[in-house]
């Protein structure tokens, strides 16, 4: 007993490991509620892991580094029709060629971060909120350019079966859930395990010199640079990690859509993206998840909510933006530290009032 | 900090033994397979489609779901389909393939749709229609006219056309234009998909030597076309062959009046609705142009029409729709229009194609029927299907108008062709079908 209680005491001690273990349950509890909900719930889980994933590269980049960024949903097209190309050329049948088109998606991603984040990093508030808008107009057009990239129409993506999947993850699947894997399910989980890895990188990395250093960079730059900080590459390599995670999510929303079509990474998707970290609350990576959440649940829930109270379709699908403008101005007004940092605050507080209780 | 931890702990095993308990518990939820397929019970089928329900096409393309329902309505009051009630589920995508791929989703997911019917768009319907077939799920009677819904039952067998495809109506266009107009100068302005694509493909049968101008748009992108006309007025092109969506006859319009360009047009019939152009064109020019005015300026244009519209009252097939449209509109207060004759010509289609199925109705046996019976069927359509085991094209042929006050006179008998080098032929034997007197197809 005491041997173990040494040993998480240990592995509470050390971050990584804290992460590793904390994620390795939180996937568990995930591919749980996973394997239980239908095919519906599996593909809006889906869509909510690769939000997540974009979400939690913006907060890095937005909270701990401090450069706001409106182009990230530019950065996510790069990574879908990056992971669309390889699925296309190799048929997209296998897992080797799905992590294949994602390994490609970051790689590319992780180019273009250190092109816009050089120049980026000499450019401050309004400018690089400016230089990273055009990002976001022009990069879809892109696709109209180049026949390859198939235009308005976009391409299609192939994703792999189920039955192709190799055996293990089919037993696996089978053994935890007692439910065959399917296509929406082998998506969720795909996304959901991508996701609580690439959240234990940004929060080890957070945790580590590097992300000091950011945080030193966001909240005085020129005494982060009489420390020794050089300022211009602590910049980049935060952009480069942040499109890197872009990558990776585009590459999966690619899958999950099935198309990849300059119509869906429109500038509106990057203004998501950054409400959903604002929603969240900033520089807080659950703040991103629950944020994601809001961005995958909400649409589907107003336009149901429309259809219930009697709307025509129409009006049902006008009235979505409505409501999700609304929800993002009331939790700014009432939270606006964000869902996660109001919560934080909240909580901190009334473990001050209690402890003052006790000690009077 | 301990105790934190250890409660943290606590409520994370309780979750997972919760929610591996729920794993266990929910066997999945799947519809009974005896007989009957997802979307259909005893007394009702329920079926999908996606429109541009806002957005730059929603203006015209939003009113084909109504007249839709209309119809379907009119169909429950009097019994329905072998005693079962169609509803119809109506997903806006904007126009976007990305929405319609997601909306899509949704209505095989959620509402667990039994077939998908009449969802509207080249770009945005190419988007699922692998999906769909993957999934075995009927895809019938797809709004466009692009080749990919029917030249290739072998790769979508789930999938049906329901108009003339571009290429015949490129074909048909282009014969009557080197026949008539042998020495116009051509321009093509195109839709840059497949729309665009087919039509040029089906015209350039003809005219290749005519054609001296392409000009394309993309959906979504520009709205100012001056440099397009300008372009057409300086190769001296005096026919314009347009294969557009409605917007963008209007901008067209706009953009050649601004460039001071004057030419004879021909508008494919998807994009030449002379009441939504005219309605466009007053509010794109904030007035400058009034409805009526612009209705005036679509005078001496071309185009082709292979159903019936509201510039023909006493047809027997507008009676009826006129008869449906006003029982049955949610709002008195709204006209019918061609888009809801479409919209209701579609759905009477659809209610044929059940009748002739039987009671038991299953994915697979609509799919059969339609290829085995869809030749036949008698509806308001001027030239009769395609549709069997080889192909699964819509309606064979249109004929050849004019547009005066807003009202079509033809120029041509209705002509029929197929896909390829089929020959054009006239071709009467559909134009004479009359609605059965209950309104239902029998």
């Amino acid at each position: 007993m005491e041997r173990l209680r040494s040993f998480t005491g240990r592995v509470r001690s050390v971050p990584l490991l804290r992460h590793l273990l904390v994620a390795l349950v939180a996937f568990v509890v995930v591919a749980a509620i996973i394997g239980s909900s239908s095919q519906y719930l599996q593909t809006r889980y889906a869509e909510m892991a690769f939000f997540a994933i974009a979400a939690g590269g913006l907060t890095l980049l937005t909270g701990l580094s401090g450069q706001l960024s409106l182009g990230h949903g530019a950065l996510m097209a790069v990574g879908a029709y990056a992971a669309t190309l390889v699925l296309e050329r190799t048929g997209g049948e296998t897992l080797a060629d799905v992590f294949v088109a994602l390994l490609v998606a970051i790689a590319v991603c992780a180019v273009v971060g250190v092109i816009v984040g050089v120049p980026a990093a000499r450019l401050h508030g309004p400018y690089i909120a400016g230089a990273t808008l055009t990002l976001a107009v022009a990069v879809p057009r892109l696709a109209n350019q180049w026949d390859f990239l198939g235009g308005e129409q976009g391409l299609q993506v192939p994703v792999p079966r189920a039955a192709e999947l190799p055996g293990w993850i089919q037993d696996l699947v089978w053994f935890f859930t007692a439910a065959e894997i399917d296509q929406y399910s082998f998506l969720a989980y795909l996304g959901w395990f991508l996701l609580v890895l690439a959240f234990v990188a940004l929060a080890n990395l957070s945790r580590s010199r590097v992300g000091r250093r950011w945080r030193a960079v966001r909240d005085d730059d020129v005494s982060a640079e009489l420390a020794g900080i050089h300022l211009g590459r602590a910049r980049v390599v935060a952009f480069t990690v942040s499109a890197m995670c872009a990558g990776l999510a585009g590459g999966l929303m690619a899958m999950n859509v099935r198309l990849t079509a300059p119509g869906a990474f429109t500038i509106t998707l990057s203004l998501t993206l950054l409400a959903a970290v604002v929603l969240g609350g900033l520089g807080s990576l659950t703040g991103a998840l629950i944020g994601a959440g809001v961005l995958a649940f909400l649409p589907h829930f107003a336009t149901d909510l429309g259809e219930s109270v009697g709307l025509s379709a129409t009006q049902a699908a006008e009235v979505t933006p409505v409501v999700y403008g609304l929800v993002l101005m009331l939790v700014i007004l009432l939270a606006p530290a964000g869902i996660v940092g109001s919560l934080r605050t909240f909580l901190a507080r009334s473990s001050l009032g209690s402890t003052k209780e006790k000690t009077t | 900090m301990r105790n934190t931890a250890r409660r943290a702990v606590q409520v994370v095993c309780v979750l997972t033994t919760a929610s591996l308990l729920a794993a266990c518990g929910a066997g999945k939820e799947r519809p009974s397979e005896d007989g009957t397929a997802v979307g259909v019970t005893d007394t009702t089928i329920k079926v999908g489609a996606h429109f541009p329900l806002t957005g730059p096409a929603a203006p015209g393309y939003s009113e084909i779901p109504s007249g839709h329902q209309a119809f379907y309505e009119y169909v429950n009051d009097n019994g329905g389909v072998h005693g079962r009630e169609i509803e119809m589920v109506v997903k806006d995508d904007a126009y976007n393939p990305t929405n319609t791929s997601a909306v899509t989703n949704d209505m095989i997911l959620q509402d667990e749709i039994f077939a998908m019917v009449a969802g509207l768009g080249t770009p945005t319907h190419r988007a699922v229609v692998q999906r769909l077939n993957d999934d075995g799920i009927p895809d019938l009677f797809v709004s466009s006219g692009s080749l990919q819904w029917g030249d290739d039952p072998a790769s979508s067998p789930m999938t049906f056309g329901w108009q003339p495809d571009y290429e015949i109506e490129g074909k048909i266009i282009g014969q009557y234009v080197k026949e008539n107009m042998p020495d116009a100068k051509v321009g093509l302005f195109l839709q840059d998909d497949d729309f665009g694509e087919d039509g040029e493909k089906g015209a350039r049968q003809f005219l290749d030597s005519q054609i001296v101008d392409v000009q394309k748009y993309t959906p979504g992108g520009s709205t100012d076309f001056a440099p397009q006309m300008s372009s057409f007025k300086s190769k001296g092109v005096d026919l314009v062959l347009g294969f557009n969506t409605p917007s963008y006859t209007a901008l067209s319009q706009i953009a050649a009046q601004g460039v001071g360009f004057k030419s004879k047009w021909f508008y494919s019939n998807v994009g030449s609705d002379p009441a939504l152009v005219g309605g466009l064109l007053a509010s794109m020019t904030k007035g400058k142009i009034p409805a009526e005015q612009g209705v005036k300026l679509m005078d001496g244009m071309m185009t082709t029409e292979y159903i019936p519209g509201v510039d023909a009252p006493e047809d027997e097939w507008v009676k009826l729709w006129q008869k449906v449209w006003d029982e049955y509109s949610k709002k008195g207060s709204e006209k019918l229009t061609n888009y809801r004759i479409y919209g209701m010509s579609q759905a009477y289609t659809f209610v044929q194609a059940l009748q002739a199925n039987g009671k038991d109705l299953t994915r697979e046996s609509i799919v059969e029927t339609i290829e085995k019976e869809g030749a036949s069927f008698e509806g308001p359509g001027l030239a009769p299907f395609r549709f069997s085991e080889d192909s699964h094209m819509g309606i064979s042929g249109t004929s050849v108008v004019e547009l005066k006050n807003g009202a079509s006179e033809p120029l041509t008998p209705v002509l029929v062709t197929d896909i390829g080098d089929a020959p054009i032929e006239e071709d009467d034997s559909a134009a004479s079908d009359a609605p059965p007197s209950s309104g239902l197809p029998e």
